[in-house]
This record gives structure tokens, C-alpha cells and sequence, in this order.
């Protein structure tokens, strides 16, 4: 029996996000020959370039046309998806701020078995699929065997099944918009607001100095701050740093903040978790200062530094200042 | 409002580093420092605002051991009402499943308009939100930033999406929350507010009083199960700097000047 696995496409003004590449590679890794379909959801005049598009990458593509989704509702298209998969299907959604709404609910709809985060699959033996997923922050990995039979629905990580770019598949589009019938949602989407803009725009800094909840309080950013000046460069943070109002969201790195492209990238007492990561691009000269030896950051730089800091960061300063 | 807010206790990777046990079967929980969990915090002061702007109460309630109690009195004197313990050996090595199973089973025997839990927990799954409202087929969002009450039937909310966005919706009561950190700031609980409720009363429900059976919950439950704990085999990583502080920042310097880190 050959598993049907289906990928769920996410896009965006139009346009497919870089994930959709990345899950046909994640089912190829469950079943090499499994049949795989991409789910294309959306309502208007964008949808059947989307399709085409997908149909690059997938032998087959479901269409589901309707004006409700205008906008990606997860409380809507989990209702279609329980009318249109297969109980014994295998689900792929990318593990973002979309699939984390959608996807524990629908396995539980679809009475199928539900694995998180996924960065490596193993492949499947019988009714077991071997996934490989990560806990406390990066800090260990686990592997997670996952019971098949009723099917499954997997959130996989962006960027851990890095996309071919082949494109040959010359797929065939469905349109499935009748058999997806509409289920009435109590949640109702009215709008987007866009992110506060800050006085700095780090997106644009070409060496930034980074800190994170290692910083242990409000008064050290000054430590980064000095050294952010000695370099000529400016400070960002990550998300906790934000969270307790030590500095503006317009400073945050990450897939919740800002996406960066320095050529300098220092992190200060950040453990490195691939929400932080995922928002640093253009393969910057990473130096990281931690006292955790084993922190995940170290795997993400070029340059570590096992040390404190607070004792590390003025020293650092100093002898850059006697430049 | 009758709030619930669903808590987990877990090592604070803050504080800790984590470590394989020898077996490589669990991590090395010897010497780890607990807390609640970073997001449940925050669901925990969310709730106690709701609760003091609209009335009601707010009820913390984790699936746990008996060590798990003092995340529950650490919440209440935050300011949540009440605490309840699901606690049994079956629940042990549940999967998400199981453990939401466990939840609404103690949820069924109560009457709650809203749910609230954290976005995630030291599993980083973010799943137990969403299964919950699955399984009492309540509206469910996730990664609640905002929170408005906009009449007994409805709340308005924000959901913090990719880039700091922010999604609003309007959502149904009764209903589930899954809430995203930096919604508020969790107000600071000291020793005496814990000495305060270190005598209130904490029910504790197992396997029978729940109405579960074995199969549903725990090992025999789960259809997902964690093998092993591994530390991957990846690329070098970074090239660890040796020396005294002076000599590694002279080395760094060296460096940073080479790849235009100083202007
Ligand atoms: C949907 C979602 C979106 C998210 N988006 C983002 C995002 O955009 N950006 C983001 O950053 N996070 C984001 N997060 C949070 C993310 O998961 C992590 O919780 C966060 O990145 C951790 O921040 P940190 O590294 O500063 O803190 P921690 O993980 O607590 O790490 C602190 C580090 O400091 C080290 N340290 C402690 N003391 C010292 C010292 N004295 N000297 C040196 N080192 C020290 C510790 O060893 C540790 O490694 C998001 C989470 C979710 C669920």
C-alpha cells in the first residue's frame, strides 16, 4: 500500500513561502515512493498560478477555491480538511505560527497521531514513522516514533528539509473546492496590523550587537550597548529581552521580530532557539558568548566564547576602544 | 468569567544545562531547578486580569506528580483562586493526547468560559492547547497576544503572527487560548505570598474520579512515544576561543577586524 501524504502550501501575497519546497523532501524521507499532494487554499485570482506553481514541485494538486478564504482562518480550513483527507492520510504543515493554529486540533479531528516540530524523519517501518524532534529549546534531541495506522499529522520545521529545486513534476490540478465542504467557524478574522516601526531599523545594520535573557538584567544592556558603539554598530535583542520591556520590539531577532542581514552577528547570552535563528540570514560571522558550553548557539556560530558576559563583554570593549 | 489555565511544571532551561542520563532515556533530572513554564506565567497574569476587570474566578489545574504542587501554589499566589492536581500513575509517559484526554475529562466536571493555556512548554510541541478545544469542539487560537471582552459571548483577540504581526479576530465563548509571552508582565510572587496559601486546599483527581480508563491515558495510550534522548552528530561548530580573557578578546579582535566587525 503506497501512503498518500499530503503537503499543506502556505503563501502569501501570491506568493508560495519557501516551505512549500521543503515539505515534498520531508515525504519523500516517510516513503520515497508515497504519492504526495499539495494543498492549495485560497479564494481569487492568485489561486491558479499558485496551483501551476505548485504543480513544479508536486505530481498532483488539490485546488480549494473559496471566498471564506480570502484569509488563511485556521479554524476554517481545519473544518475543510477533516472533509477532504483521507483518515489514513499523512498531513504535512510547516511548523509556524499558522500550522501551530491548525494542525494539534486537526489531528484530533482526524483521529490520527500528531508529532511537533519535526527536524529529520528516519522514514517508516510497518505502522511505525521514525521522526527525529528537538526539547528544552535545542538543547537535547529525541527520537519520536509515531503510530501511522489512523494516519498523521506532522508540523515540520523550516529549513531542516532543505528544498531541491528541480521543479520537474508537471503535476496535475484538482479542483476539490465541492468536496471541501464549509464548516461554520467561531472565529471570525478582521485584520492584520503591522509591527511597530522603531527608532533604529536593524534589518539594515551591518554589524549588530545581540543579547538575549543571559544579560540578567535591565542594567547590563549598557555593557552591549558600549561595546555596540566601540564597534559602530547597534544592539538587538532576542524575544525575552522584549517581553520583559527592556527593549522595543523593533530591536527583536526572530521569526516573531526582525529578519537581519549583517555581516557581523554577536550573541550575547542568547542559547540560540530557531525562532531566534530563523530571523538571522545572509550567513553573517557569528560569534556567540555563553556560559553553557553546550547551548545550541555554539552549532549556529563560527566563533564561541565559553565565559561570562558581564566580566567577558567590558573587557572586550575596552581593548577595542584602544584601537 | 470562569477561568481555567492549564500549567505545566519544567526545568528552567534558564537556569540549567540539560543534560542525557546515562541510558540515554531521559535527561538527568537530579540537580535540575523547576519553575512553571515560561508562557503558562503569562496565561496565569492574563487570566488574573480578566478576572479582576469582569469578575469570576480563575482556576489553575495541571497534569502532574506530586511535585507538581508547587507550581499550582506558586500561581495561586499570583492571585488564581483555586488549583487542582490530575495526578495518577497512568498518566505517566502520556502523549499530547493523552494528557489533553486527562484535561478535558477534569474539564467536563467543571463549567469554564474561557481556557487558557501556554503557547508551549519545555517539549516545544504547542499542541495541547489545540487538541483540548478539539475535543470539547470549542473555538481554539493560538498564540494570543491581546485580549478583549467584548460582551459575555465574545472575546476580541490578537494573535501574534510571523514578523511581530498582529491577527485579529473575534472569537466565541466558551472557547481556547493558547497564550504567547509578553502579553502582559507576569506580576512577581514572593515567599509570602506562597507562605499565604501554603495550607489552602489542593484536590487531587486520578484515573477513577476522572472517569478514564487505562488505555486512553499514559503509555498504553499514546500512539506517540519518545524512543530516546540524543545529542546529534552535527557540523564542527563554532572554534571555542582558549585562554584568559584578555587573550581571547586580543584573538576576537584580530577576528572581527578581519571580517569588518569594527568600524
Ligand atoms: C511562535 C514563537 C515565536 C518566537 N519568536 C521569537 C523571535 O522572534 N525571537 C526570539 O529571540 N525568540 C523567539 N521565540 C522564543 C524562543 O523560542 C526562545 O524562547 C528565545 O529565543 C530564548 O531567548 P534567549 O536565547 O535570550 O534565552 P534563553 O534560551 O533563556 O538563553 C539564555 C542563554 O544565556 C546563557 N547565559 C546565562 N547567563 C549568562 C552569562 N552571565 N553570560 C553568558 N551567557 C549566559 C545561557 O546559558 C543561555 O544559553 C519565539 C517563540 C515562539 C513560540
Amino acid at each position: 500500500m503506497t501512503t498518500h501524504i499530503f503537503a499543506y502550501i502556505e503563501h502569501h501575497e501570491g506568493l508560495a513561502d519557501d516551505s512549500s519546497l521543503e515539505l515534498v523532501n520531508a515525504a519523500r524521507k516517510i516513503d520515497p515512493q508515497a504519492q504526495v499532494t499539495a494543498l492549495v487554499f485560497g479564494s481569487g485570482d492568485s489561486l491558479d498560478p499558485l496551483c501551476q506553481e505548485a504543480a513544479k514541485t508536486y505530481t498532483e494538486v488539490w485546488k480549494v477555491d473559496k471566498q471564506e478564504l480570502a484569509y488563511p482562518n485556521a479554524e476554517i480550513i481545519r473544518g475543510l480538511l477533516i472533509n477532504l483527507l483521507p483518515k489514513d492520510g499523512i498531513c504535512l504543515v510547516p511548523h509556524d505560527t499558522f500550522g501551530m493554529d491548525l494542525a494539534p486540533g486537526l489531528s484530533i479531528k482526524l483521529n490520527s497521531s500528531f508529532v511537533a516540530d519535526v527536524v529529520d524523519i528516519e522514514g517508516a517501518d510497518g505502522d511505525t514513522l521514525k521522526t527525529v524532534r528537538q526539547e528544552f529549546g535545542g538543547q537535547v534531541s529525541t527520537h519520536v516514533n509515531c503510530n501511522i495506522a489512523q494516519g498523521a499529522v506532522l508540523t515540520v520545521r523550516t529549513g531542516s528539509f532543505p528544498a531541491d529545486e528541480s521543479k520537474s513534476a508537471s503535476g496535475r490540478v484538482t479542483d476539490k473546492s465541492d468536496a471541501a465542504e464549509s464548516v461554520e467557524a467561531r472565529r471570525t478574522f478582521q485584520e492584520v496590523l503591522e509591527a511597530e516601526m522603531g527608532e533604529v531599523d536593524i534589518s539594515k545594520e551591518d554589524i549588530l550587537v545581540s543579547v538575549g535573557r543571559g544579560i540578567g538584567e535591565e542594567e547590563n544592556i549598557e555593557i552591549a550597548q558600549e561595546l555596540a558603539e566601540a564597534m559602530g554598530g547597534v544592539v538587538s535583542c532576542s524575544r525575552p529581552i522584549v517581553d520583559a520591556k527592556w527593549m522595543e520590539k523593533s530591536r527583536q531577532v526572530g521569526t516573531s521580530g526582525q529578519t537581519v542581514k549583517p555581516k557581523v552577528y554577536l550573541a550575547l547570552g542568547i542559547s540560540g532557539s530557531f525562532q531566534h535563528m530563523g530571523g538571522v540570514k545572509g550567513n553573517p560571522f557569528i560569534v556567540a558568548v555563553n556560559t553553557n558550553p553546550k547551548a545550541p548557539i555554539f552549532q549556529a556560530a563560527e566563533v564561541g566564547i565559553v565565559e561570562d558576559l558581564t566580566d567577558f563583554i567590558p573587557e572586550l570593549t575596552e581593548k577595542i576602544k584602544e584601537l | 468569567m470562569e477561568i481555567l489555565v492549564c500549567i505545566k511544571r519544567v526545568p528552567d532551561t534558564a537556569e540549567n544545562e540539560i543534560e542525557i542520563n546515562s541510558a540515554g532515556n531521559d535527561i538527568e533530572r537530579d540537580d535540575l531547578v523547576y519553575s512553571v513554564n515560561e508562557w503558562d506565567n503569562y496565561a496565569v497574569e492574563e487570566a488574573i486580569q480578566l478576572r479582576d476587570k469582569v469578575g469570576g474566578s480563575v482556576t489553575v489545574i495541571t497534569v502532574g506528580d506530586e511535585e507538581s504542587e508547587e507550581v499550582l501554589r506558586r500561581e495561586m499566589a499570583m492571585g488564581a483562586d483555586k488549583g487542582i492536581l490530575l495526578t495518577d500513575e497512568a498518566f505517566e509517559n502520556s502523549d499530547g493526547r493523552g494528557v489533553a484526554a486527562i484535561l478535558k475529562a477534569a474539564i467536563d466536571q467543571g463549567r469554564y468560559d474561557l481556557i487558557l493555556t501556554g503557547a508551549q512548554a519545555d517539549e516545544g510541541a504547542a499542541q495541547t492547547g489545540g487538541m483540548l478545544a478539539a475535543m470539547l469542539e470549542y473555538p481554539y487560537a493560538s498564540l494570543v497576544n491581546e485580549i478583549e471582552v467584548l460582551d459575555d459571548k465574545t472575546l476580541k483577540i490578537g494573535r501574534e503572527i510571523e514578523g511581530g504581526k498582529q491577527e485579529v479576530s473575534s472569537i466565541g465563548l466558551p472557547c481556547v487560548l493558547s497564550i504567547q509571552t509578553g502579553i502582559n508582565e507576569p506580576r512577581y510572587v514572593g515567599i509570602r505570598g506562597i507562605r499565604k496559601v501554603a495550607s489552602v486546599d489542593i484536590p487531587e483527581l486520578g484515573l477513577s474520579e476522572l472517569g478514564l480508563s487505562a488505555d486512553q491515558v499514559g503509555e498504553a495510550g499514546s500512539r506517540v512515544k519518545r524512543v530516546d534522548y540524543f545529542v546529534p552528530e552535527t557540523g564542527e561548530g563554532a572554534e571555542i576561543l582558549e585562554g584568559d580573557t584578555e587573550e581571547v578578546a586580543a584573538k576576537l579582535i584580530e577576528m572581527l577586524k578581519a571580517r569588518g566587525g569594527i568600524k
